[in-house]
């Protein structure tokens, strides 16, 4: 028999519900389909069009930091600063463009250029330094922010008249194009991180660093790609909800940085590294959006979002862990 | 040249910081032996191996590997001119497929763009097969993740990885630490079948019955220096022990 022949026929690739579960992201997606079903049955207005159109208009901005925070932690990684970036990024833009007159799109790629630089930054202080993200990143939250504020002074100025808010936010009708951006967005980082070399460094970085390093991996360069990345994406994200509400305020993406990370977390990504997928942090963006739309659809107060979104971090984390110990389990018994 | 010598090292130094941890160390691996490299704890087999294998430089002293003067910068250049390194902490990453592991840092690609590009699974997953048949171990499938096996399982990975890329040299860090007397069995059988391959190979082990039964040469070392290199037919087991102490 021929060694494919010996691999089309083990256990392993008959279909078996314990290794579907196995999957971090799926007790993920089964608490997904609970909640939507669950507020459609309390509000019958959860899953309609109009209600539909509000959770497709908020998910793009906090998924696309979300993916990005996903990326860094798979890599062993955190960023805390994600929200910060979030607001100082469309603050230069606005800096730049209504305060010094400079063409918009020259503005707006200065901006991102900055986020990507302060990525660079958190990155470069982490490994350089040899200091936890953590701490690194808490460090980039209140400076980005700070500066944030600093740069827009006291009162904001409107945006300028040939910002191309449709090119972000154009709005069409159920959707806006930010949603297209999110799901390109998706597209390539899944691709990149699941099917390609690169990925695999992400992984293996994350996952055992020294073996990593010792099987030449450039971990640093890894690592140091996915804070900019992260950063990136979170100052795009910025971008895309300033256009849509045309509010440029400095104050926008307070506490991000956690539901970034509970979204992430929600869909299986460790916080130790080297575990999570794209999709995961896809349903941990719907999930997190549609509870805290779906209180407020409730007519229950919106205090208690967050004593939902930290039950439900528990129980993903605990649901995950119990899941994949029988998973495993009941492999070994099979075979 | 007098004999196949596939490596050759002359007068290695190393300090880290006031501490020396190799002096004035030279020895030869003639091509397809089992060289033995023993002694106690601190007396710099680690620091020699992390020389051999790329991870550090020496601060002096010269390196000929298949008769060139080499300068070894990091292990992914050691890796390319064929001196694989098996660690005893196991280098896979445990949450990835045993096909994975085996290609990590080397990806097989559909096509490449500068270097990255989308992996090919399928080619992967048949040659990791392959090597892993090669070595006569039993391991369900390319997809199972590393963390599922067990510790002689994954040296049997390492070697195979090792194989598959045709190494010439493979330098074995204490392979047996964490492994049960069947699984170091096992292992010790393999690495002397590589010598028949033609393969060479540095093992280190501060258990001398593990290195004595397959080691062709046998070297010492105590104190980061290099007491004794003898061939295996001209001592005995005490003899060596007695050099450690």
């Amino acid at each position: 028999m021929s060694v494919s022949k010996v691999i089309m026929n083990s256990p392993q690739r008959r279909f078996s519900t314990a290794n579907l579960f196995a999957k971090p992201e799926a007790s993920a997606f089964a608490m997904l389909v609970i909640v939507l079903l669950g507020f459609e049955l309390w509000t019958g207005i959860f899953l309609s069009p109009m209600n539909g159109k509000i959770l497709l208009t908020v998910i793009p901005e906090l998924g696309i930091v979300a993916l990005g925070v996903t990326v860094l932690m798979i890599a062993g990684e955190f960023d805390l600063s994600v929200g910060s970036v979030f607001a100082l990024t469309p603050m230069l833009m606005q800096v730049l463009s209504v305060y010094y007159d400079i063409n918009i799109w020259v503005s707006i790629i200065v901006a991102l250029a900055i986020a990507v630089l302060i990525g660079y930054v958190n990155g470069a202080v982490t490994i350089g330094l040899r200091i936890p993200s953590f701490i690194a990143t808490l460090g980039m939250l209140f400076v980005a922010r700070s500066i944030a504020i600093v740069v827009v002074g006291g009162t904001p100025r409107p945006m300028s008249p040939d910002t191309p808010t449709a090119f972000f936010a154009y709005d069409f009708g159920m959707f806006r194009s930010s949603l297209l951006w999110y799901i390109a967005l998706l597209a390539v980082v899944g691709y990149v991180l699941h099917r390609t070399n690169a990925g695999n460094w992400l992984f293996a970085t994350g996952g055992q660093p020294q073996a990593a390093k010792d099987l030449g991996i450039n971990t640093r360069r890894v690592k140091l790609s996915a804070f900019m990345l992260c950063s990136f994406l979170a100052g795009l994200a910025g971008i895309i909800q300033v256009m849509r509400t045309r509010a440029p305020l400095p104050s926008i993406g307070g506490g991000l940085e956690l539901e970034a990370i509970a979204a992430a977390v929600i869909g299986g990504t460790a916080l130790t590294g080297g575990v999570g997928s794209v999709i995961g942090c896809l349903i941990g963006t719907i999930l997190i959006r549609s509870i805290d739309n779906g209180l407020v659809m409730s007519r229950v107060s919106a205090e208690w979002f967050r004593t939902a979104l930290g039950v439900m971090i528990v129980l993903s984390v605990v649901l995950n862990v119990y899941v994949q110990r029988f998973a495993v389990h009941g492999r070994h018994k099979e075979s | 040249m007098t004999a196949n010598y596939i490596m050759r090292a002359r007068n290695l130094e190393k300090w880290y910081g006031p501490v020396q941890a190799i002096r004035e160390v030279s020895f030869d691996v003639p091509g397809s032996q089992v060289i033995g490299l023993v002694g106690d704890n601190g007396a710099g087999k680690s620091s020699l191996i992390k020389i051999l294998s790329g991870a550090h430089r020496p601060d002096s002293g010269d390196i000929e590997f298949e008769g060139k003067p080499i300068q070894l910068r990091s292990t992914k250049e050691a890796m390319s001119l064929g001196i694989e390194t098996i660690y005893q902490y196991n280098a896979m990453i445990p949450q990835m497929s045993i096909a994975r592991n085996i290609f990590i840092g080397r990806e097989l690609l559909k096509f490449n763009i500068g270097g990255y590009g989308p992996l090919d699974f399928e080619k992967m997953n048949e040659e990791a097969m392959d090597a892993i048949a090669d070595l006569k171990l039993h391991l369900r499938s390319p997809d199972t993740p590393v963390s599922e096996l067990s510790g002689g399982e994954r040296q049997g990975v390492v070697i195979a990885r090792a194989m598959h890329f045709k190494s010439k040299l493979l330098i074995l860090d204490e392979p047996t630490n964490h492994l049960s007397l069947k699984e170091t069995d096992r292992l010790l059988e393999l690495v002397s079948s590589l010598g028949k391959q033609g393969i060479a190979s540095i093992f280190i082990s501060h258990n001398l019955h593990h290195i004595y039964p397959i080691a062709d040469r046998i070297v010492v070392m105590a104190r980061g220096k290099k007491i004794a290199d003898v061939s295996k037919a001209d001592t005995t087991i005490t003899e060596i022990s007695n050099l450690i102490m």
